[in-house]
């Protein structure tokens, strides 16, 4: 291959022209214009509270929350007054929830799918309850189970169970007919069936639910925190909006967001490692 | 024409000669109607053998039953009426004396070629250590051995299908079933592939059912061909192709084969009505 290719060159003097190198912003737009987005934003909201005068009860400046933000981060793990305490609180809600949520969603998922009598029968409840927003359960939470841990854990936990539920039978939906038939016309047994050719032909489509549901958790032991909480993040801002501290209002959502952006990025990079083949595979379709 | 008749003649003949490696009489298969539709007859009345070690392909447009045939002997799906014998005894079930390969290569993407070779191995619960090396034998046999630890991304559509192929060697089948498996590659590949299976073929002696909707395909391959009508597929004719071994791709330009061409269009011509 490399010889032929040299061959050539030396019989042919065209050279052909090269492609143009991509720029650095077509090759790392997550290193250049992402960070270019968040000075925008930044020096956006400056301007509005700073230049424009919007009131610090309304948009407090960005240096305000800045300072709220490093005041609550200074403070020890274990102190209540510090941001660290209660985002540890929020953030052992928001796993438990997920990994209990994710994993009776995948689990049904695969029973739903692969015993369809259940499936089909249990499939209208599964649709309606879906289309019940989960907030609605929050207050009920509080009554089932106090104000403790297992109540957000509860709600989060309903909320990631759907996304990840519906991934996962949509997945066993795409499981390529044949690769099923190859199992059977080698005698393979129901559990070879599942474990080597279903559950990893399913991964892609779990790990789209798992995303989802990675955003939702903290969504849910937030919620959660809402109705009723003696600590973590959503408490706080309940809190800071009664006291109409608004900048540390602020620096408890920038923290949220942080939060939700890193679980998505964990889900994420387990991904990568584990459906290597799928993105692969994409590559070389579209090459 | 002559010649044609000739042979076929001569094949009914040979079926009291030898017993029969694939033995079908009667067999049926109708897919029951979905939501009030009306049933679909997809095979009818089908009484055909093929012997030990006979290259035998099926062919007819598509729709016209014959990946429903290849499943009905793979096992993977029960006849409506009739029987068919595997070597003696009533097929019930997928066989391990049987093997398919598919139209797709249908390798798991998360799979090395080797793993993926060795699947059926592991469905089969036998030792993989056993199977490592002839693994990698066949592997060697196809042009492969360098692409074991190779994921099937890494590999192209001809070479894929290769790995397909040696999948179902592994657990060394009497019988290969192969439903088109080239009908998704490029003209010159598949060219290729015929010379290659062809090659396999005289190597390891299978007995090989292969279906294709190429006529010529079917020529070049086979020792006999079954010509099948659409819906319900029924059997039209069975043609003994009696070309020389081994052949090479020059023999699609002569005449005898341009007859054999000739009589198995008009088949197919004649059940498709004008054009």
């Amino acid at each position: 291959m490399t010889m032929q290719t040299g061959e050539v060159g030396r019989v042919e003097p065209f050279i052909a022209p090269r492609e143009a190198a991509p720029g650095v912003f077509r090759r790392y737009p997550q290193l250049t214009i992402s960070p270019a987005i968040l000075v925008a934003l930044i020096a956006a909201w400056w301007l509005a509270s700073n230049v424009l005068g919007a009131p610090a009860y309304v948009l407090p400046a960005p240096e305000q929350v800045l300072h709220a933000l490093v005041q609550g981060l200074t403070r020890a793990p274990w102190d209540k007054a510090g941001l660290w305490y209660h985002t540890g609180v929020t953030v052992w809600e928001a796993l438990l929830g997920f990994a209990i949520g994710s994993a009776l969603g995948a689990l049904l998922g695969f029973a739903l799918s692969h015993w369809p009598i259940f499936g089909k029968s249990s499939y209208p409840y599964i649709v309606g309850f879906q289309s019940l927003p989960k907030v609605a359960l929050a207050p009920l939470m509080v009554v089932w189970f106090g104000f403790g841990l297992e109540g957000k854990v509860f709600i989060t936990a309903i909320m990631t169970f759907f996304p990840v539920l519906v991934n996962t039978m949509a997945g066993y939906a795409a499981v390529e007919p044949e690769r099923i038939e190859l199992a059977r016309s080698c005698n393979a047994s129901e559990w070879h069936l599942l474990s080597k050719i279903i559950m990893p032909s399913c991964l892609p489509f779990l790990f789209a639910g798992l995303g989802v549901a990675s955003v939702l958790a903290i969504i849910g032991a937030v919620v959660g925190e809402f109705v009723g909480a003696s600590a973590g993040l959503g408490m706080l801002l309940m809190q800071y909006d009664q006291s109409l501290e608004i900048a540390p209002l602020f620096a408890v959502i920038l923290l949220l967001g942080v939060i939700g952006f890193l679980m998505n990025y964990a889900v994420v990079v387990v991904e990568r490692r584990s459906c290597f083949w799928a993105q692969r595979a994409h590559a070389s379709m579209r090459a | 024409m002559n010649l044609v008749r000739a042979a076929s003649a001569s094949v009914h003949a040979s079926a009291d000669r030898a017993p029969a490696l694939i033995l079908a009489r009667g067999l049926s298969k109708t897919y029951a109607g979905t939501g009030g539709a009306a049933e679909v007859a997809a095979l009818k009345n089908l009484d055909f053998e093929v012997f030990d070690g006979e290259f035998v392909s099926v062919v007819g447009q598509s729709g016209c039953g014959k990946s429903t045939l290849l499943k009905v002997l793979a096992g993977l799906l029960p006849a409506t009426a009739g029987s068919v014998e595997l070597n003696g005894r009533p097929l019930r079930g997928p066989s391990s004396e049987a093997a398919i390969v598919f139209q797709s290569p249908v390798l798991l993407p998360w799979r090395t070629v080797i793993d993926n070779v060795l699947l059926p191995i592991e469905f089969r619960r036998l030792p993989r250590a056993g199977y490592r090396q002839s693994a990698l034998d066949l592997l060697d046999m196809v042009g492969l051995r360098d692409f074991a630890l190779r994921y099937p991304f890494e590999l192209s559509g001809g070479m894929q299908q290769r790995a397909a192929i040696v999948r179902a060697l592994i657990q060394d089948p009497r019988l290969l079933l192969m439903d088109e498996p080239f009908g998704a590659l490029d003209a010159m590949t598949r060219e290729q592939m015929n010379l290659e299976l062809m090659r396999i073929w005289s190597q390891r002696r299978k007995t090989v059912i292969f279906i294709t909707h190429s006529i010529a395909e079917a020529i070049f391959l086979s020792d006999r061909v079954i010509a099948m009508t659409a819906r319900p597929g029924r059997i039209a004719d069975v043609m003994a192709i009696d070309l020389p071994r081994p052949r090479e791709l020059s023999v699609i330009n002569t005449d005898r084969f341009g007859r054999y061409a000739a009589h198995l269009r008009s088949l197919l011509d004649a059940e498709r009505g004008v054009f």
